[in-house]
């Protein structure tokens, strides 16, 4: 499979008031072509610095990062040529119309002025904003604004789109639609799609997902894969008293880890056939009511943290002690 | 066993710490809350959720005393906001990720801020920063500048701050964007910690999986309720259709071999969307449609692994509950209302 | 609902923490009044010592030699350079090697004897202060110059006082170049053009670029082909042509309306001020370099705002400011474009006389574009 992005070891270090910040901490990463490709992490971990290193837009401090072959500090502007971007805070020119941004884009890509007289409906429609042409930028909906800035990122007909948090606060018709058309994209045209996002539920998107975390991979993989990374099957209840129960099943064999959800306990076991009546047996003994233990399936946000911990855990050895 | 003995009560029910009826506000000819109407009960933690701009935002701060509706009435522990704010406002709670924090501010100034604004004597104020400091897990970091404490951080002490005061009812305005899961899950049980003692807390929030750990979720749309009961109950009666997920080595043949049945009609198909390899289609009846697509599989030699019927998120619920039935010529569902493409 | 003491405590106490930790804005407000206070004490006067002064002593006598000594030991003026004639005195205010003339006619002893001397005096009517300055103080040491002589007359003579004639042997006339009737907004309307020039440029230039930067929109521009000389150029040139159409306008107001004198060349006018709209374009984009947010671009404006008005030579003649606020003037390309606009349009005189300047403010704009430029990177940081 042909790499589209590509980055080995990739560092970027800041600094701050309280000396040198590792935003970027040796994070690797493969994205192949024709690949949806998710980066997930909180705000914070890493995710904005490491698309703007490896498009050229922050200068890398360590290890090499490419796309299409491009290296992102040599060859910045060969890059800019073919990869479509939509920053953070895409913000477009709000005072001019959905057709000027257009026009303005495609021109700075260099289009002569029949290419875009071809183009730009072809994308306003595929963006559903045909309608909206003479409508200026800042009065759209916040859903059409990102589709706005999508079909300005996809003018040049870019092999590659990166996007930074492209549906942050979007209405959940609108971000439905938004993956809808870059499914489309990918389906159609083979266009290779980066996408950092801090909603854990967006993993279900993709190909292949990055969990970031302080600046580092903690799992790369299709979600399927990451999921089973975590150990155990997941069970769910709701104790009567929250804090007792905690301490009642945390420790208990087979229970390989406990996570609190609201007013749930989730434990992960080895075997719920054995251990949903030893959970059971030890609530009882203690005096402590709950609802039916349920069997339920593994989310990206449960695998993010099971891996956050057992990082947590495998580090020092003075952690270990604790 | 005797059996309990009717006693007639002689007061009325306690009133529910918040009750909302009929809550309308106009801007001008923008109707931004239409004809709103729940109630909260004590205790409870009910969820807010629905997008940016839905109106959600408009209805907190009609609740908060900060803008007086166009028409209807609420009552937060008895008072009217809009007419003793003041009041009401000593005895509620309300935080908000961005707003909330003095960022050039120590945590202990932070809280001191707070108590002292909301009437401690010194001494409570005292007694609370070590409270809080404790709930949030900042010992040793009190004297840190809030801009230079990481996000879980920053949302507990948020929290503290909001209930210094210790108030029946707490608004909690999108407490957890984008912080790391874990934060959000402790985040989340110190709500519930909070709840188990009868503290009533309205969270509002666009996070579909943050609406989940709610016990009870409203939705609103354009500004109007849409539907509202547990998440559980949500999705066992709001959704439209149940979901398909196909796995297949080739998903693109998958895809464009249901989108032309669908614009053919030939199987009515709500939704059919490309989620990473795998394809979700979204049907009246699984068990009737997953043998139709088995053919069309068939006649046109596409391999599908599995078809499997799954259960649905909260969005597909959400997205269920304010579209109406997809017509086939264009890509998605559409709104129920009009898209009128202005932003607020 | 009554206000208690307890809560506004606490407000002031919040307030006042954070404004304790906001240093710039604590800069702001301790900093700028001091320099203020320094500048408008030490700098600012409105009396100019030191004239550079043109002498044309054609008598050679001592008397001639008494009266120039008074002139220069009054310290009013400078003894700048010796020149041979009227013709010549005049050439040297036209090319502002001096501001003003002294020309002493020949056989200047034997007029004093006869009680009917004549002293020209010749000063800069592009300069006001100098014509205030060097008119009062000329005619009054020519006064006390004529009461000493004349009392050291009645010393020899022996006369009584009564029997000397009312009028003093020495009389001044003096005679105010280019702008004879002194109307003082011809001073001041060449200077003043400069100044809105400059403080809009400056303050459009910074806030265009910094405004980008803030909201975000300069990081979805970076992200194509485009190259860093390209978006400045982008965003300077429809601020050039807005800026020249505005200094048409004042122009032809100040001209047609007020009446003000324009008395060279156009053309040389129109392409010095575009010269000067671009290096304050590029101060701008210096602005911009440093300030990150607008309203920080917008507080360094104001600074180079009030130094350029008390330091440029618009308000405060320059030559009488001490060494640091002259220096100060002499880094902002305001001070340079007055010279130029006053020599054009008020003396009338051209690139001859003005090259130097004119060279500076090419100078500037190139250095200033230079550093903006290398600043402007493809990347964010």
């Amino acid at each position: 499979m042909e790499i589209a992005i590509f980055a080995t070891d990739l560092v970027k270090t800041f600094r701050t008031r309280k000396g040198p910040l590792n935003a970027v901490d040796g994070l690797s990463l493969e994205v192949g072509r024709g690949e949806t490709y998710g980066l997930l992490g909180p705000d914070g971990a890493g995710k904005t610095t490491t698309t703007r290193v490896i498009l050229g837009l922050l200068t890398r401090t360590a290890g090499k990062s490419s796309i299409l072959g491009f290296d992102s500090m040599h060859d910045t502007y060969a890059i800019r040529e073919r990869v479509g971007y939509i920053a953070q805070q895409f913000v477009l020119p709000a005072d001019l119309t959905v057709i000027e941004n257009m026009r303005f884009f495609a021109s700075v890509q260099g289009m002569s002025p029949e290419m875009q007289e071809k183009r730009i409906p072809e994308l306003l429609s595929f963006a559903g904003l045909s309608d909206f042409t003479r409508r200026l930028a800042g009065q759209l909906s916040g859903g059409m604004k990102k589709k706005l800035a999508l079909a300005c990122s996809l003018i040049h007909e870019p092999q590659v789109v990166m996007l930074d948090e492209p549906t942050l606060g979007v209405d959940p018709v609108s971000r439905r639609e938004f993956w809808n058309l870059l499914g489309n994209l990918r389906a159609e045209k083979g266009v290779t799609i980066f996408v950092c996002t801090p909603y854990m539920d967006e993993a279900e998107r993709c190909n292949r997902v990055g969990l970031i975390y302080s600046g580092r991979l903690i799992a790369s993989d299709s979600p399927a894969a990451i999921k089973r990374q975590v150990k155990g099957h997941l069970l769910e209840l709701r104790p009567g008293r929250f804090v007792p129960a905690q301490a009642a099943v945390t420790g208990l064999p087979g229970v390989l880890e406990v996570q609190t959800y609201g007013d749930k306990l989730h434990l992960f076991v080895d075997n719920v056939a054995q251990r949903r009546p030893q959970i059971a047996a030890a609530l009882a003994a203690q005096d402590i009511s709950h609802d039916e233990i349920r069997e339920v399936e593994v989310r990206m946000e449960e695998a993010y943290i099971s891996l956050v911990h057992r990082r947590e855990q495998a580090g020092p050895e003075e952690r270990k002690a604790a | 066993m005797k059996a309990p003995i009717q006693v007639a009560s002689a007061a009325p029910a306690p009133e529910a710490p918040i009750v909302v009826n009929g809550l309308t506000k106009r801007f001008g000819h923008f109707t931004a809350v239409d004809n709103i109407s729940f109630s909260v009960s004590s205790g409870e933690v009910f969820g807010w959720l629905g997008p940016n701009g839905a109106g959600k935002t408009t209805t907190i701060r009609m609740l908060l005393g900060l803008m007086r509706p166009t028409s209807g009435s609420a009552r937060v522990l008895g008072f009217n906001p809009a007419t003793q704010t003041k009041a009401m406002q000593a005895k509620v709670g309300y935080m908000s990720q961005i707003f909330t924090l003095y960022n050039d501010l120590t945590a202990r100034e932070n809280i001191r801020f707070y108590g002292r604004v909301y009437g401690l004597s010194q001494e409570e104020v005292k007694q609370r920063q070590a409270e809080i400091i404790h709930m949030a897990g900042l010992e040793g970091r009190e004297n840190t500048l809030t801009r230079d404490l990481s996000g879980g951080w920053k949302q507990r002490l948020a929290l503290g701050c909001a209930i210094v005061h210790r108030p029946q009812v707490v608004f909690l305005d999108e407490p957890t964007a984008g912080v790391d899961p874990n934060s959000r899950r402790e985040f989340w049980g110190l709500i519930y910690a909070m709840s188990k003692k009868g503290v009533t807390v309205l969270v509002t929030t666009h996070y579909m999986d943050e609406a989940e750990l709610c016990q009870r979720v409203g939705f609103i749309s354009q500004g109007k309720l849409v539907a509202i009961d547990s998440p559980a109950k949500l999705k066992q009666t709001q959704m439209r259709g149940q979901v398909l997920e196909i796995h297949s080595p080739t998903p693109d043949l998958v895809m464009r071999a249901l989108q032309n049945a669908r614009q053919a009609k030939a199987i009515p198909l709500d939704e059919v969307a490309l989620y990473g390899a795998q394809i979700h289609a979204v049907v009246p009846d699984a068990r009737q449609y997953i043998k139709s697509i088995q053919r069309l599989f068939e006649s046109e030699n596409i391999q599908a692994t599995s078809i499997e019927w799954i259960a649905p998120t909260l969005e597909d619920v959400f997205i269920s509950s304010v579209t109406r039935p997809a017509d086939p010529a264009q890509n998605n569902g559409v709104l129920r209302e009009t898209v009128t493409g202005v932003s607020k | 609902m009554p206000m208690r003491i307890q809560r506004l405590t606490a407000l002031i106490r919040k307030e006042t923490t954070q404004l304790l930790r906001d240093r710039r804005t604590l800069m702001f407000i301790i900093a700028l009044p001091l320099i203020e206070l320094f500048l408008f004490a030490y700098a600012v006067s409105l009396t100019v010592y030191h004239l550079p002064t043109a002498i044309v002593d054609q008598s050679h006598d001592s008397q001639s030699r008494a009266f120039i000594q008074a002139l220069v030991s009054s310290t009013y003026f400078d003894e700048t350079m010796v020149a041979g004639s009227e013709a010549e005195a005049q050439q040297a205010i036209d090319a502002g090697q001096v501001k003003a003339g002294v020309v002493i006619p020949p056989d200047f002893a034997a007029d004093i004897e006869r009680g009917d001397a004549n002293v020209l005096i010749l000063l800069d009517g592009s300069d006001s202060f100098s014509v205030q300055s060097g008119y009062s103080a000329a005619s009054s040491i020519a006064q006390s110059f004529s009461l000493s002589l004349t009392a050291e007359k009645v010393e020899r003579m022996g006369t009584a006082l009564g029997n000397i004639s009312g009028t003093p042997p020495i009389v001044t006339s003096t005679r105010v170049l280019y702008n004879p009737d002194m109307k003082d907004l011809w001073f001041i309307l060449p200077a003043i053009v400069g100044m809105i020039i400059q403080t809009l440029a400056v303050a459009q230039a910074a806030l265009i670029v910094v405004k980008d930067r803030e909201i975000g929109t300069m990081e979805q521009i970076l992200v194509t082909p485009v190259r860093p000389i390209e978006l400045i150029l982008g965003k300077m040139i429809p601020l050039l042509g807005i800026i020249l159409v505005i200094t048409a306008i004042i122009l032809g107001l100040g001209v047609f309306w007020f009446g003000v004198a324009f008395q060279g060349s156009l053309w040389l006018y129109f392409w010095l001020s575009l010269l000067f709209i671009g290096s304050s374009l590029g101060l701008g984009l210096l602005v911009s370099t440093v300030a990150k947010t607008q309203r920080q671009a917008q507080q360094i404006s104001m600074v180079i705002m009030l130094f350029s008005m008390l330091l440029s030579g618009i308000v405060y003649p320059r030559n009488a400011m001490p060494l640091i606020p002259q220096a100060i003037g002499d880094l902002l390309p305001l001070t340079y474009f007055i010279r130029l606009s006053r020599g054009i349009m008020t003396k009338g005189v051209g690139l001859t006389f003005l090259w130097q300047d004119a060279l500076v403010l090419v100078g500037y704009a190139v250095v200033v574009l230079l550093v903006a430029a290398a600043s402007f990177k493809k990347r964010l940081d």
